[in-house]
C-alpha cells in the first residue's frame, strides 16, 4: 500500500477518487472551505456542480443515484448548510437511495460550544440515515470515507452523513486507501436458506392464482431480468409499485401496472382474488396495501427482501425468502414447474377495459374541453419512444406522470416515493441528467412543487443541463385539493395559487421556454422542445380541477376504488 | 391488542458515540417507554452491551429488534421475555438514623430482607437492598410506611440468558466465516 503525506482535505478527494466519484453536488461555507480549497486542484476529475440551495444538492445526488446506479455525493457547509441537506436525506432514506452526505463542522475543539454554524449534525440524521459519523482525525478520513460508500450502496443501500470537523480537513495525515468489504456488525448480504428457496417453489408451483408484485427493490438489486425470467416460467401476472415503476417494460403481456392508492384497478382487485402472492423487493406501503386488515387475506404471502426487518413488517406472510433477490429469485425459478395460468391473466382483462372506458378516455384518448395531465405526459413518453427517464414533483402531477409514462427501460422513473417530498423534482432530475448524460430526462411538475426548488435553474443556466421541464400548471396545489373536495365537504382551505408568469422567469434564466394553453398546440410545442438538448421549460395550463382517478381512499380496502366521482 | 409483557432487550454494539441515541429513536418511534435501562462492557472484549427492559407485545417486540438490529453499528440484538433469563436489580434506600432506631426490629428487617448496610450516619443510614424488582420495592413500600424513605435509588436490570456463553458467540463464529469466505472471494 502506497502511503504519501497530505492535508484532511486533499485525503478527502483521494478518497473519493478512490471510490470513482467524477460528480458532486455542493454548496461552499465557513465551515467546509478547506476542502473547496482542495478541491480547486481536482477541477480536472472531478465535476463539482454549484448549485443554488442545499437541499437540491442531496435530491440532485439522489437524481445521479436513482439512474446511474452509482452512489451520488452532495458536500456542504456545517450549520445551515448541513440542515438544509436533511429533507433530501430522509427522502433517501425512505426511497433506499445511495447517497454520501459530506459536511462541514465546526473544530473539534469547539464542539458543543454552540460555536458560530454548528448544528449536531450526526444527532440531528441518526434517525433518517442507515450511517452518520463525525470524523475528528484527519487520518480518519480514508476509513470513514471508504466505510460510507460501502455501506451506502451495499444490502438495502441508503444515505450516509459524514460530518468532517475542520482540524480534520486541515490537519495533516499520511494517505493510504482501502476499499472496505467488511464490517463485523453489519451482514448486507444475508445467506440464502435453501430450505425457504425450495418451500417458497412448492407454494408456487401448487398455485392457481399466483400474482407478483414488484418493488424497487428489483431494480436496486439489479435483478430485473432474473425476476422477468421468473414471471415467464410459471406465467406469473405481476404488478409493480410506484418505486418499482420500469423495473420491467410497461408493454410486457404480463406487466399488468401499478399497485396502490393511484394504482391501476386489476392489480388491486385481484390483489384480494389471488391465492399466492409474491412481493418481490417491495415494502408493503400502506400506500400499496390500504387496510392491512383486509389486504391479501385469502393469499399465501411470500416476501422476497434483503432486509429481515421488512420480513412480516406490515403484511404477515407465509414465507420470508432473505437475502439479495439478485440469487434468490433464480434459485427458486430453477425449481420451478413451466406453467399457464392464462385464465388467471385472462381474468385481468375486464377490470383493465372497465378502467380504460371509465378513466383513460377523458384522461387521454378522447380528452376534451382544457388540456388534461394525463394526455400531455401520453405524448412526452411518445416523443422519445418511450426511452427518456421521467422525473416527477409530488402531487398529482407525480401519480399522473408515473400512470401514462411508458417505460421501456430500467431506471427510468425517479420519484419522490415514500417521503413524497414537493421540491423533489428540478434538482433530481438535475442529477440525473449527470447520471445519464446520453437520456432525455423529463422533468415533470406542478405549479407548487416547481416553486419550491425554482432557484435551481439557476444551476442549470451555470452548468448548462439539459433537462426538459413540463411544468403542469393547475394553479392549485392540486392533489390536497383533490383530497378537500372528495373528504372535507370542498372546503378548499389555501390550495388556489396566484401564480408568476413561469416564462418571464424562464427567460431570466435564459431558458428556451414555451406555454400552451390548447390541445392544438401541445405536438408542436414538445417538438420545439425536443429539438435540441438543452434545458427547455414547457407550462401547460391544464384544467384547473383535475382529478386524478382511480383511487383508493387512505386506509380503506385496496378494492374500494373510486373510478370517477359519482362512483362512491 | 395483544397483551403487554415486560421484555428485556440486549443489545451488542460495536463500542462507539452515540450508540444509545441510535437504539432509544428505535423506541421512541414505536412509542416504548424504556422501564431500566443498563450499559456495560460485554464479556468479549470490545462489544458493548445494552439491556433495556420495557412493556409491549409481541409483535411489537419482534419488529423493534429487528429495526435495532439492521443498525450498522449494532452487532445483534435479541429479547427475552423473564422466563429465559437470569436477572438482577440493584436498589439503594436512605432513611432517619433516629427513625430506624426508633423501628426496634432493626435485626428482623434486615434478615428478613437481607439488607446490606452501605453508610452510617448520626442523620442518616443508607441499606443496599439485591433483588427482582417487587423485591426491592417490598422493601420501599414497607419502609416508606414505617418510617419515611429519605432518598431511593434503583439500577437498571442486569441479565443474564440461561445459555452456557455469550450469545453472540454463535454470531461472531458466523460473521467470521463471512469474512473468511469474501476474502477468498477477492
Ligand atoms: C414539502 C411538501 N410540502 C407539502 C406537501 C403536501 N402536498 C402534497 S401534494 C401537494 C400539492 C402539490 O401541488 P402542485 O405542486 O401544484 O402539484 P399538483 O398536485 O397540482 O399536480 C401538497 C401541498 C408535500 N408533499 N411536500
Amino acid at each position: 500500500m502506497k502511503v504519501k503525506q497530505m492535508k484532511g482535505s486533499y485525503a478527502l478527494f483521494e478518497s473519493l477518487l478512490a471510490e470513482k466519484v467524477d460528480t458532486i453536488f455542493g454548496y461552499p461555507g465557513g465551515s467546509i472551505i478547506p476542502v473547496y480549497d482542495a478541491l480547486y486542484d481536482y477541477t480536472d476529475r472531478i465535476n463539482h456542480i454549484l448549485v443554488r440551495h442545499e437541499q437540491a444538492a442531496a435530491h440532485a445526488a439522489e437524481g445521479y443515484a436513482r439512474v446511474s446506479g452509482k452512489v451520488g455525493v452532495a458536500l456542504v457547509t456545517s450549520g445551515p448548510g448541513a440542515t438544509n441537506t436533511i429533507t433530501g436525506i430522509a427522502d433517501a432514506m425512505m426511497d433506499n437511495t445511495p447517497i454520501v452526505v459530506i459536511a462541514g463542522q465546526v473544530a473539534t475543539t469547539a464542539l458543543g460550544s454552540d460555536a458560530f454554524q454548528e448544528t449536531d449534525l450526526v444527532g440531528v440524521t441518526q434517525p433518517v440515515t442507515k450511517w452518520s459519523y463525525q470524523i475528528r482525525r484527519p487520518e480518519d478520513i480514508p476509513w470513514a470515507v471508504s466505510r460510507a460508500f460501502y455501506i451506502a450502496q451495499s444490502g438495502r443501500p441508503g444515505p450516509v452523513v459524514l460530518d468532517l470537523t475542520k482540524n480534520a480537513q486541515t490537519g495533516i495525515c499520511d494517505f493510504s486507501y482501502q476499499k472496505t468489504e467488511f464490517i463485523r456488525s453489519y451482514i448486507p448480504d444475508p445467506e440464502i436458506d435453501k430450505e425457504v428457496i425450495e418451500q417458497a417453489a412448492h407454494i408456487i408451483n401448487a398455485a392457481k392464482k399466483p400474482f407478483a408484485l414488484i418493488g424497487q427493490g428489483v431494480i436496486l438489486a439489479n435483478a430485473e431480468k432474473e425476476v422477468k425470467q421468473m414471471l415467464e416460467k410459471a406465467n406469473i401476472p405481476a404488478a409493480t409499485t410506484l418505486m418499482g415503476l420500469s423495473a420491467i417494460s410497461s408493454k410486457h403481456p404480463l406487466n399488468k401496472g401499478m399497485l396502490g392508492m393511484h394504482g391501476n384497478l386489476g392489480p388491486n382487485m385481484k390483489t384480494n382474488e389471488c391465492d399466492v402472492l409474491i412481493a418481490i423487493g417491495m415494502r408493503f406501503s400502506d400506500r400499496v396495501t390500504g387496510k392491512l386488515a383486509t389486504y391479501a387475506k385469502q393469499a399465501k404471502v411470500i416476501h422476497f427482501d434483503i432486509d429481515q426487518s421488512e420480513i412480516g413488517k406490515n403484511v404477515k406472510v407465509t414465507l420470508g425468502v432473505l437475502g439479495n433477490i439478485k440469487e434468490s429469485v433464480p434459485m427458486v425459478t430453477d425449481l420451478l414447474t413451466e406453467q399457464r395460468h392464462d385464465d388467471w391473466i385472462k381474468s385481468f382483462e375486464p377490470l383493465e377495459r372497465k378502467e380504460h372506458d371509465k378513466v383513460l378516455l377523458k384522461e387521454v384518448e378522447e380528452a376534451k374541453g382544457p388540456i388534461h395531465m394525463g394526455e400531455v405526459i401520453a405524448k412526452i413518453s411518445e416523443a422519445t419512444g418511450h426511452k427518456a427517464v421521467l422525473v416527477t414533483d409530488v402531487g398529482q402531477n407525480q401519480i399522473i406522470a408515473a400512470r401514462y409514462f411508458k417505460y421501456t427501460k430500467t431506471r427510468s422513473l425517479v420519484t419522490s416515493g415514500g417521503l413524497g417530498t414537493m421540491g423533489f423534482c428540478l434538482p433530481a432530475a438535475m442529477g440525473a441528467k449527470l447520471g445519464a448524460p446520453s437520456r432525455t430526462i423529463f422533468a415533470v411538475c406542478g405549479d407548487g412543487g416547481f416553486q419550491m426548488t425554482v432557484e435551481e435553474l439557476g444551476t442549470i443556466l451555470q452548468s448548462q443541463i439539459g433537462i426538459k421541464i413540463i411544468l403542469l400548471n393547475n394553479n392549485k396545489l392540486g392533489m390536497v385539493r383533490q383530497w378537500q373536495k372528495l373528504f372535507w365537504q370542498r372546503r378548499y382551505s389555501f390550495t388556489d395559487m396566484i401564480n408568476p408568469n413561469f416564462n418571464t422567469i424562464a427567460d431570466a434564466y435564459g431558458i428556451r421556454n414555451r406555454m400552451v394553453n390548447k390541445r392544438e398546440e401541445i405536438d408542436d410545442a414538445i417538438a420545439d422542445m425536443m429539438k435540441d438538448d438543452k434545458a427547455f421549460l414547457l407550462v401547460v395550463n391544464t384544467e384547473p380541477d383535475v382529478m386524478v382517478y382511480p383511487m383508493t381512499p387512505a386506509g380503506d380496502d385496496v378494492t374500494n376504488v373510486l373510478l370517477e366521482e359519482s362512483s362512491k | 391488542m395483544e397483551e403487554r409483557t415486560l421484555y428485556t432487550v440486549t443489545v451488542f454494539s460495536e463500542n462507539r458515540v452515540g450508540l444509545l441515541n441510535q437504539i432509544s429513536i428505535i423506541f421512541n418511534r414505536r412509542q416504548l417507554n424504556i422501564e431500566t435501562l443498563s450499559v456495560s462492557p460485554s464479556a468479549l472484549r470490545g462489544i458493548h452491551k445494552f439491556t433495556i427492559t420495557t412493556y409491549t407485545d409481541h409483535d411489537t417486540i419482534e419488529k423493534v429488534v429487528a429495526q435495532i438490529d439492521k443498525r450498522v453499528d449494532i452487532l445483534k440484538a435479541y429479547y427475552n421475555t423473564d422466563s429465559e433469563l437470569v436477572y438482577q436489580e440493584i436498589a439503594l434506600y436512605k432513611v432517619s438514623t433516629n427513625a430506624l432506631l426508633k423501628l426496634g426490629s432493626i435485626e428482623s428487617l434486615i434478615r428478613q430482607h437481607n439488607i446490606t448496610i452501605l453508610e452510617i450516619t448520626d442523620n442518616s443510614v443508607v441499606f443496599q437492598k439485591t433483588g427482582l424488582y417487587d423485591e426491592t420495592q417490598r422493601l420501599f413500600d414497607e419502609l416508606q410506611q414505617s418510617i419515611g424513605v429519605l432518598q431511593f435509588i434503583r439500577s437498571g436490570r442486569v441479565a443474564i440468558t440461561r445459555s452456557k456463553v455469550e450469545r453472540l458467540s454463535d454470531m461472531l463464529e458466523q460473521i467470521e466465516k463471512i469474512r473468511e469466505r469474501k476474502s477468498k472471494h477477492a
